[in-house]
């Protein structure tokens, strides 16, 4: 996995709450059986007007102008801003790829849902949880000013806005120490495989029919 | 000292080891597989040239992409198609308990043949690269979806790695009326708390309304606790449980049978457990549910009218009733009951059961499909709900009322094969999301019943199933 420590990147706004992982990438996209690609179909049905399908050269497909992807002051943005409950629905991880793909590695919303929450760090992407107060601040300033920039840094857990004013967000050690490394979780679990061994004979013994 | 929710039981028995955070590894009983959301996690395996830690808890099939008529022609859409041998290629490869690929007479929503074959038993931990694994916290299991990196990291390791949730108790009080389902539960309890409501938390649902509910009317309700937000919802197992799950090919069976049914027995929460948040519900006033908006919090008792935006002080929920009302093509006002319907889908891994078919059945039996609704598809969860259903003579019920009976799938729950809404038709729906775009691009999703919906297809329209 890809490591995350700081960026200083421009934000886009996605004015909406309750975003749901079918909006992010839908269904006609999850056929592909590899885990790239899907950047050019990000939110697919809000942002072109035509019907889209995977292999699809998506530079000639016409585009929802007033759709925040398709303007120019948001163009190269790595950092989506976001109302509640982002990520809702599907638990298909192709939303976090899309995202990925696209070029954001922070998304920063008042609330997430649980499994997408989970699925941007396995995939260096930072999702951060904020105050509704201070997220209704980033859009105020978002719309306020073109080119409007976050500093996000994960070591000392902080977003810096251009005044300089700051915040901080939490994340578990845990989380922050693979993605600050980017570490492959599975190896990382791997290194207690005799605990799991040993955790497997007991369950084993005490509840034979499970392993049938 | 508090005594233990359910939740905390299913936890505690199975941490294999946890840090000083909270981060624990949770040993993994089963894991469902199906053709969307596994093939990337095969790859990464055997790139990293890893093999199955234990093949055996693995209980797989296509069900996302698979066809629902035509079997003999096979799959046509070639990219579908390609997903689905690569999840025949991927078992043949790394094994599993059970598999049963397109047109095997058992295949269906994983979610309905996991416990049909009683491979999802109380007290596991279950889980699969779909967000409606949810569906089998119904038999006292700890069940959540999860994504394709966390499926390639239990293949590798038989194990996640989590944090303990917080623990909701939803409890429904007193008696169902009749024509009020389990689907009326779910809907009604996310109209409450919300499609946030649940997030960060796991649900147990109890109290009268959820112990007289079938194991199909537990499975409709848990199935829904995603749509709360929630990853897992679950039951207490109880007598219910226990005759289900009796001779299915997967139980246990001789002397482990009564050892494992007096270990689900202790599968309840303490009389002084503590819960973070207690919802109550009075089940007598819980009214059949319609969905009217793009968010299944977006719903209303049949009875009720489409919501006015005028009426929302909260410029935040007033924008999104304005965009729901327009991406749904709905006035303001509009009684419920007045609302046209284009198609009907029966079906999904919420209502597909034997129970759920019986139910519609009885609805459609000697009636005819409006003129307007142009069709209705009833799809089975699984080959043996449908010969089930056929043994009964429901399919002939549902033809002779100019539905279509159709072959197991997850089909226009979220039309990822032919079966789907053009853009702007409207669908009376069993299953469980009505986004945007969810049933086809431009699709016009209204969640209900099964009852509901068949009467929905009769009279053209939503009509109260108690005055149908």
């Amino acid at each position: 996995m890809k490591a995350f420590t700081q960026l200083d990147g421009l934000v886009c706004p996605i004015d909406r709450a309750n975003v749901d992982t079918d909006a992010i990438i839908p269904k006609q996209f999850l056929k592909s059986i590899k885990r790239s690609g899907f950047g050019p179909y990000l939110f697919d049905e809000w942002r072109y007007t035509d019907h889209g399908e995977p292999g699809m050269d998506c530079s000639k497909r016409p585009l929802k102008k007033d759709f925040v992807l398709n303007q120019s002051r948001y163009k190269g943005a790595q950092i989506l801003l976001a109302r509640d409950n982002f990520g809702c629905g599907s638990s298909r991880e192709h939303a976090p790829w899309a995202i990925e793909d696209y070029g954001f590695q922070v998304v920063i919303a008042p609330s997430f849902a649980d499994i997408f929450f989970g699925n941007c760090y396995k995939n260096g992407i930072l999702p951060i949880v904020a105050s509704a107060a201070i997220v209704d601040q980033l859009f105020r300033e978002c719309a306020a000013q073109k080119g409007y920039r976050l500093r996000v840094d994960l070591e000392t857990q902080t977003v810096r806005n251009p005044a300089g004013e700051w915040f901080e967000f939490d994340i578990t050690p845990h989380r922050k120490h693979c993605l600050l490394n980017g570490l492959d979780e599975i190896a990382l679990t791997l290194q207690y495989a005799d605990e799991i061994r040993a955790f497997e004979a007991r369950h084993k013994a005490a509840q034979p029919w499970l392993f049938a | 000292m508090a005594g233990k929710t359910l939740y905390d039981k299913l936890w505690e028995s199975h941490v294999v080891r946890e840090e000083a955070d909270g981060t624990c590894l949770l040993y993994i009983d089963r894991h469902l597989m199906h053709e969307v959301t596994s093939p990337q996690a095969f790859e990464g395996m055997r790139l990293a040239g890893r093999k199955p830690w234990r093949n055996t808890s693995i209980v797989a099939n296509p069900d996302h992409n698979t066809p629902t008529d035509h079997w003999d022609e096979g799959i046509k859409d070639s990219i579908s198609r390609l997903q689905v041998e690569t999840l025949d290629a991927n078992i043949k490869d790394f094994g599993a308990l059970v598999y049963f690929p397109f047109k095997h007479a058992n295949q269906g929503i994983i979610h309905v043949i996991g416990p049909e074959q009683g491979t999802t038993l109380p007290g596991m931990t279950v889980v699969c690269g779909d967000s409606h694994t949810s569906t089998h916290g119904a038999f006292g299991a700890l069940a959540h979806g999860i994504g394709t990196s966390e499926v390639e990291h239990v293949l590798a390791t038989q194990t996640l790695v989590a944090k303990r949730s917080k623990r909701m108790l939803i409890k429904v009080e007193g008696k169902l009326g009749a024509g009020v389902t389990a689907k009326d539960i779910a809907l009604a309890i996310i109209g409450r708390i919300g499609t946030a409501g649940g997030t960060g938390h796991a649900i147990e649902f109890g109290g009268a309304a959820i112990r007289d509910l079938s194991m199909e009317g537990r499975m409709t309700l848990c199935n829904m606790a995603i749509e709360g937000g929630a990853r897992a919802g679950v039951v207490a197992p109880d007598a219910k449980t226990v005759e289900y799950l009796q001779g299915r090919p997967y139980a246990p069976k001789g002397a482990d049978w009564d050892k494992a049914v007096a270990y689900w027995e202790t599968l309840k929460s303490d009389a002084d457990a503590v819960f973070d948040t207690v919802i109550e519900l009075d089940a007598a006033r819980i009214e059949p549910q319609v969905t009217w908006g793009t968010s299944p919090e977006q719903v209303l008792p049949i009875g009720g009218r489409v919501p006015n935006p005028a009426d929302e002080a909260d410029p935040q929920k007033r924008g999104g009733i304005e965009r729901a009302l327009q991406y749904m093509g709905l006035a303001a006002d509009t009684p419920l009951a007045d609302i046209k319907l284009d198609k009907v889908f029966i079906g999904s891994c919420t209502n597909s059961r034997i129970e759920d078919l019986r139910a519609a059945a009885a609805v459609a039996k000697g009636r005819k499909k409006a003129a307007n609704v142009q069709q209705v598809l009833v799809v089975p969860g699984s080959g043996i709900v449908k010969r089930q259903a056929e043994a009964e003579g429901l399919d002939k019920v549902f033809i002779a009322a100019g539905f279509e009976w159709r072959e197991p799938g997850c089909s226009m729950c979220l039309a990822m094969n032919a079966d789907r809404l053009e853009p702007g038709e409207r669908c009376a729906s069993t299953s469980n999301r009505n986004f945007e775009g969810r049933q086809g691009a431009g699709g016009r999703t209204h969640l209900v019943s099964p009852a509901m919906a068949a009467a929905a297809a009769i009279a053209g329209h939503f009509v109260d199933i108690r005055k149908f």
